[in-house]
């Protein structure tokens, strides 16, 4: 017998699927913002002069690219207030999970986009009597966050996608809602159907709106 | 009479263990053009980019306008340069460079890259910093590109705004590190038209070259760096016509050879 699709349990639970993507949608631009300026301020200190800046850089990098982001939502929601005595809200371990993971990431992105930039751009700007610090910020990182608008760009994707782990910790995001739709309706088909859907016509239409970034950015070439 | 605009004395770098050049002494007077020429390694354009630190010099001194650059320290036994970030960033306003690739912002339109300096290093205001930059282009005949990017220039329209971006800060001394090396012979009469405009209006330069007919016309003393400093040097007529020593008259010598 073939299955019978039926969406009007979805629809009379509207109200729950919304709050999800308003939990999303702040969880997302919460790490968006976190995890992309973090991982600019990480690299500038994994390219430091200073030794002692680029092994801290280079200790956060390795540690938080190498264990899962699950992990460390479900540590810093867990074991963290075990170890000091803080109150860790499920939002606030998915916005520490996710922003620092996707920190060490970019900060990696960021470094390969500053260190692409030809040393002949360095020298002509410190040869007009540029600082190294006006020099980073008007004429290297321009050029270099250009070009890694593509890489950033995933990043972003990776960061929406990733704010579905918040579920593990009961925060509520759009897949945490669906599962309880699911499970009050007995329906996962249609609801991980209209769940999925619903990520693909967000991200999509922000993914377009960083290829018209890039258009623009490009006016020079 | 006014003391040198620019004095190295004893200047010495090296790349590791091996020296690049030592001990050169060097005073350029004001309306000085001097060419300096020489074979590949011989240290030119290394030379040139210890005046302005684009390298650090590892041994003597370079004084700029009476004022020695830098301060010695003694330091087990010997003495020890320091410099401060600050006085160098200070030196680089008052010391040109033009450079082989041009090395123009490629995100910055024309009139842009020649404001750069004025506007962030000088902190003069956008609208007093443009009617200055486009005199600087015009200058270089390049007015009219103000709003391209670089990337839609030629080789030649690029040098010559890398000049403009360099005069814009109004150095007291000018120096070009092969300034036509990258560029289609066809385009190098352009630059070299620019560069020999500038010495007409009297301004200090030091040009590395591997150009030597325009050496010989443009500049007023010529040196010849072999064997880790200044091997030969003198007027133009003294070095490239009548070279005393053998290294200079080989020198010469093959590079007159395709000469017709």
């Amino acid at each position: 017998m073939a299955y019978r699709w039926d969406f009007a349990p979805i629809l009379d639970n509207w109200q729950a699927l919304a709050a999800g993507i308003a939990g999303t949608l702040r969880l997302f631009l919460v790490c968006l913002v976190l995890g992309l300026g973090f991982g600019l301020l990480v690299a500038l200190m994994r390219i430091a002069r200073q030794r002692p800046l680029r092994w801290l850089a280079i200790g956060f990098i390795e540690f938080f690219r190498n264990t899962p982001v699950l992990v460390q939502i479900l540590w810093f929601y867990f074991a963290l207030p075990m170890l000091v005595s803080v109150e860790i809200s499920p939002f606030m371990a998915a916005i520490l999970g996710i922003s620092l993971n996707s920190a060490a990431y970019s900060a990696e992105i960021n470094r390969g986009g500053i260190q692409s930039i030809e040393p002949g751009q360095w020298e002509a700007a410190r040869s007009i009597g540029m600082s190294g610090f006006q020099t980073l910020r008007r004429i290297v990182l321009p050029q270099a966050l250009r070009r890694v608008l593509p890489a950033l760009t995933n990043r972003g994707i990776e960061i929406f996608k990733m704010t579905t782990l918040a579920s593990v910790v009961a925060y509520v995001e759009l897949l945490h809602q669906g599962k309880l739709v699911a499970s009050l309706n007995f329906n996962p088909l249609e609801v991980y159907t209209v769940v999925g859907a619903l990520f693909f016509l967000i991200l999509y239409p922000l993914v377009r709106a960083t290829y018209a970034l890039e258009r623009r950015l490009a006016r020079s070439d | 009479m006014a003391g040198p605009v620019l004095s190295l004395k004893g200047l010495g770098k090296r790349f590791g263990a091996s020296p690049v050049f030592s001990g050169v002494d060097l005073d350029v007077a004001s309306g000085d053009r001097i060419a300096i020429i020489g074979a590949s390694g011989s240290g030119k354009s290394t030379l040139l980019r210890c005046i302005n630190f684009l390298e650090r010099p590892d041994e003597g001194r370079v004084i700029l306008g009476g004022e020695p650059v830098g301060e010695a320290r003694q330091r087990g036994g010997g003495t020890e340069m320091r410099y401060d970030e600050r006085a160098l960033n200070r030196l680089r306003q008052r010391v040109g460079m033009v450079f082989q690739q041009f090395n123009l912002f490629p995100h910055m339109t024309v009139i842009a890259n020649v404001m750069e300096g004025l506007v962030t290093v000088k902190r003069i205001a956008r609208d007093e910093a443009r009617p200055k930059a486009l005199a600087e282009l015009a200058r270089v005949g390049l007015a009219d590109k103000a709003e391209a990017y670089p990337a839609h220039l030629s080789g030649g329209q690029k040098q010559r705004v890398a000049i403009a971006r360099a005069l814009a800060m109004e150095p007291e001394i000018l120096l070009f590190d092969e300034p036509t090396s990258a560029l289609d012979p066809a385009l190098v009469g352009e630059v070299l038209n620019t560069i020999q405009s500038l010495a007409e209006d009297g301004r200090t330069m030091l040009l590395v070259t591997h150009e030597i007919g325009f050496a010989y016309h443009m500049a007023t003393r010529v040196i010849f760096l072999a064997e880790g400093g200044i091997y030969e040097q003198g007027t133009p007529d003294e070095v490239l016509k009548a070279p005393r020593r053998p290294l200079t008259q080989a020198f010469i010598a093959g590079h007159r050879r395709f000469n017709f």
